[in-house]
């Protein structure tokens, strides 16, 4: 099967028999990308596409990257659910195809009264969330499990489900698989304008019309603006920064659990996290703005996640920084996902998934595409996906650098190109190589880890802009 | 396991001029199996891409360039029959003085009698100096920047700041004009430290006490936004930025290692004759003491031979060591631990730094309530230079005494 991946300078191809797309997904975030794989096990023709050079370049690259249980949604909501069911299926698809999790667990850790006393309640919540591993423990129990904790916790609960999980190879699993099977995905296409049909809607993109006889919008941020040219005034997306601070891995050993803050009236707090990289994450802050593109950090934000980081863990402080970065959630005003059927028009909405996409990212495409029967679409038969490998990034699998066998059969895999990371050779050829090649220096960095280290690219930048600009067209 | 399992006498990890420098010595004065592993394709450490004279002497702009530095010093290490090996990375500790490494040859395992750890330094990047903003292309360390342009022959960008006022700043405008950047301002937080006039180099001005408050612009830098010693806040227009000095020592191997670092310096803790905390592994460069100039850093290699040498003879390590600190202003001082065997560091003189300018600063130093040394320097002392306090007292300190205090009095 020959894939379509076309960007900037490419024209948009024109179907056979100038048909219109069967269904077309704006926007290759995780959730975009999660329906068009979900879309490409059927008999459509489906097109997946995108404004940005890459896929998973907007929120989806900048989170906290846990894959929730889903203990502390609220109950009731098809967030709730959706979350509860996308753990499950990401979890066994992450093993299928070797996207990095760890599976680290959670303690909310109690720091004063308020919080302690809260903590009975947030059991409870998690057990009306069909959740029931999670567990109160006393002040002991936590410093037992943490032992760098700051003085003064009082208890805490464990949630040994929470896991966490590589944000970067998830989306570009789902989006290898759905090109794979023959999903068309445009990038660098922003839609500018939509012109509802009866039968087929035409969009105005960057490239030129598309056309396509249905439609789902996982514009993220932009799903309002999206939803606004079917004439809808049903929500609003108001961008809630987070920022965050990421460690060296010379930090990881102090800390072994996700280490959530207790919601309490006083607001959500901030959490330390490991990731599957071997990093500590600090973060995220939580600020209501209403610039779309407002992903920078601040002198203020930065501040603040120092001053709680201390407090959670002193000795994270003396470490080096590796990043800071924010990402932008996409808060509506409501507790839930604002997903919406319009059976007259052919059309969805996948709205307002703010801050849990990446855990629920592959139930919402399931839901969406039963909804998406709703509309009026048979979508045929369902075939089975080519099975998937992704590269191993994550720290606790067999990083090609330590693996004999494979640099015995190919030395490239013990040519180490990128030393913070230890990303080789033979790791970079075959990014360049895949389905859908990295375009930028931060594409190659998000599928390989190259350049993500402490220097920063001190040792390696020049030569890694280097390899992408010979790859270049 | 299918790793290749090797013992040399002495492993020396990186092929900077510090380690060169060791391993030249050491084969030189007759130690038998010296073996170097390099992670870059080609040995000479950071001169490789510093095309600018001032390497191998200690005029200003004396010397030769960095690629002939490094070329003559790892020809010089060859010759003296050590075993250099480029494109090998040493990963990690599996005992006390073995260490694993990768390579396109395989994986391998090498026992040592003695490990010499010179892995060098790196500018902090943007992000560990915490400066926010947006995160754009065009913003560079020096050692980033001399890559990309003379290794790489990138295209950079048009107006450059360059943030920090120590050396290496200097060479960062001189590559940024080789390659067609204008230099609009260098820019430090810290007081200056010369008049006005000699803070400008090529017409490029310092500006003194003045902090990059946030970088701007999306996907490109647009500018650097900075506050003035004043309060006044201003963006400077630009499309590219370096950061640069604001060091840390590659520290990383020695860590995982267990190998105890110096709270001041941050890299690993040594006495005169370069020994570490943990027995058998020796350290030199600027692993030891971030940046200090080539020469110092081969001459710390060379200096380590004698005392390598020695504990190959007798394995004999010292225990318990008093530590020297610094009080503020000063920063760090190197080497950091008092040693029993009469040892001096190379020169006769400790390397500190100080945080902030000092005019003619009264060095003095101080264990158990004892002065072992006091004297005025008659040079002036800045911040992101060395300064240098003479080791003639060392003998005098008690290596199983209380803390060496060094202060400025
Ligand atoms: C700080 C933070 C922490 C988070 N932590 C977690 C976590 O730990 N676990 C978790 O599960 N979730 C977490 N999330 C939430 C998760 O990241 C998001 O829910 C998820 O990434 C949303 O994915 P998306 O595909 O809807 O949006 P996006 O990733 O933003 O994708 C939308 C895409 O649409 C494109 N687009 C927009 N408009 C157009 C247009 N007009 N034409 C073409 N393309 C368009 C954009 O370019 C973008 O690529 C966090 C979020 C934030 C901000
Ligand atoms: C921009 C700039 C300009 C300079 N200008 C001058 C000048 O004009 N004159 C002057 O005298 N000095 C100058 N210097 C200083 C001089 O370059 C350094 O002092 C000197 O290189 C330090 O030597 P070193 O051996 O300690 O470290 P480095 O030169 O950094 O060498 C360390 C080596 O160890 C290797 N290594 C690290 N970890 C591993 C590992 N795990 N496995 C294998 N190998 C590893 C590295 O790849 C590197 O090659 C300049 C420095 C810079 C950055």
């Amino acid at each position: 099967m020959t894939h379509t991946v076309t960007a900037a300078g490419d024209p948009l191809p024109a179907l056979p028999g100038g048909a219109p797309y069967d269904v077309t997904v704006i926007g290759a975030g995780v959730v975009g990308t999660a329906i068009a794989r979900e879309l490409a096990r059927y008999p459509l023709r489906t097109a997946l596409v995108e404004a940005s050079d890459d896929i998973g370049n907007g929120t989806s690259k900048a989170n906290t990257a846990i894959l929730h249980t889903g203990f502390d949604a609220v109950p009731g909501t098809l967030e709730a659910r959706l979350v509860r069911e996308g753990q499950r299926r990401l979890s066994a698809y992450a093993a299928d195809t070797g996207i990095p999790v760890e599976r680290v667990g959670a303690l909310l850790v109690a720091w004063d009264a308020e919080q302690l006393a809260a903590l009975p309640a947030l059991l409870a919540k998690a057990e009306a969330n069909g959740y029931r591993a999670a567990r109160l423990l006393d002040a002991d129990e936590v410093a037992e499990r943490e032992p760098h904790l700051g003085p003064g916790a009082l208890g805490g609960l464990e949630v040994p489900d929470e896991s966490v999980i590589c944000p970067w190879t998830t989306p570009l699993a789902f989006a290898t698989q759905a090109v794979r099977a023959g999903v068309h995905l445009h990038l660098d296409c922003p839609v500018r304008d939509i012109e509802p049909g009866s039968t087929v809607h035409t969009l105005t993109t960057g490239r030129g019309p598309l056309r396509t006889r249905f439609l789902i919008n996982a514009a993220g941020l932009y799903a309002d603006e999206i939803d606004r040219r079917f004439g809808h005034d049903v929500f609003t997306v108001t961008p809630r920064r987070g920022q965050l601070i990421v460690f060296d891995k010379l930090a990881r050993d102090l800390v072994r659990h996700i280490l959530l803050p207790v919601p309490t009236s006083a607001g959500k707090g901030v959490l330390v996290a490991p990731t599957v990289f071997g990093n500590v994450l600090l973060g995220p802050t939580a600020e209501e703005l209403d610039d779309k593109t407002a992903t920078e950090s601040t002198q203020e934000g930065i501040a603040l996640l120092r001053e709680k980081g201390r407090r959670i863990l002193p000795r994270l402080l003396d470490e080096e920084v590796t990043a800071v970065y924010a990402g932008l959630r996409a808060a509506t005003g409501q507790e839930d996902y604002r997903i919406q059927e319009y059976p007259g028009r052919r059309y969805i909405a996948v709205g307002g998934i703010r801050s849990t996409g990446l855990t629920a990212s592959m139930a919402i495409a399931d839901h969406v595409t039963g909804l998406l029967a709703r509309t009026g679409l048979d979508p045929g038969t369902p075939a089975e996906l080519e099975p998937l490998t992704m590269p191993g990034l994550g720290e606790a699998a067999e990083r090609p650098y330590l693996n004999a066998e494979l640099i015995a059969r190919d030395p490239a895999y013990g040519t180490l190109v990128c030393h913070c990371e230890r990303v080789t050779a033979g790791e970079i050829r075959d990014a360049l190589a895949a389905t859908l090649p990295p375009r930028s220096v931060a594409g190659l960095a998000r599928r390989t880890r190259a350049g993500n280290g402490r220097c920063q690219g001190f040792h390696c930048g020049a030569g890694l802009r280097a390899l992408i600009e010979g790859n270049g067209p | 396991m299918t790793r290749r399992e090797r013992t040399v006498d002495v492993l020396v990890v990186g092929a900077g001029p510090a380690g060169l420098g060791a391993a030249a010595e050491l084969a030189a004065s007759g130690v038998r199996r010296v073996e170097v592993l390099e992670r870059e394709q080609s040995a000479g450490g950071i001169p490789r891409h510093c095309h600018h004279a001032g390497f191998g002497s200690s005029r200003p702009n004396g010397g030769t360039s960095g690629p002939e530095y490094a070329r003559r010093s790892t020809a010089a290490a060859a010759r003296a029959g050590a075993t250099l090996r480029t494109g090998i990375t040493v990963t990690g500790w599996a005992g006390p003085r073995t260490l694993d490494a990768t390579g396109p040859g395989g994986l391998e395992r090498i026992t040592a009698h003695a490990v010499v750890l010179a892995t060098g330094a790196r500018e902090r990047p943007r992000s560990a100096r915490l400066v926010p903003g947006t995160r754009p292309a065009g913003v560079y360390t020096t050692g980033e920047l001399q890559q990309a342009v003379h290794i790489h022959h990138q295209h950079i960008g048009t107006r450059a700041v360059i943030v920090g006022d120590e050396p290496v700043g200097i060479a960062a405008a001189d590559t940024l004009r080789a390659a067609g950047v204008e230099v609009v301002a260098r820019v430090t937080d810290r007081p200056a430290a010369l008049p006005a006039a000699l803070g400008r180099h090529h017409g490029a001005p310092l500006l003194t006490r003045t902090t990059v408050t946030a970088l701007a612009g999306s996907p490109r830098l647009t500018g650097v936004a900075v506050r003035h010693g004043d309060g006044r806040t201003t963006t400077l227009p630009c499309d590219t930025v370096v950061f640069t000095g604001d060091w840390i020592p590659d520290h990383e191997l020695a860590r995982r290692g267990d190998v105890p670092l110096d709270p001041g310096t941050r890299g690993p803790a040594h006495d005169a004759a370069y020994r570490t905390h943990a027995p058998g592994v020796f350290a030199a460069g600027n692993l030891l003491h971030a940046v200090e100039r080539a020469g110092t850093a081969a001459a710390e290699g060379r200096a380590l031979a004698a005392p390598v040498r020695r504990h190959l003879a007798t394995g004999a390590w010292p225990a318990g060591r008093a530590a020297l600190t610094v009080a503020a202003p000063l920063e760090w001082i190197a080497p950091n631990l008092t040693g029993p065997d009469g040892d001096r560091p190379t020169g006769n003189r400790f390397i500190l730094r100080t945080g902030r300018p000092l005019t003619a600063p009264l060095l003095v130093v101080r264990q158990d309530g004892l002065e072992l040394y006091r004297r005025r320097l008659l040079r002036p002392a800045r911040p992101g230079r060395p300064l240098h306090l003479p080791a003639d007292w060392l003998d005098r300190a008690d290596p199983h005494g209380g803390t060496v205090r060094v202060s400025v009095g």
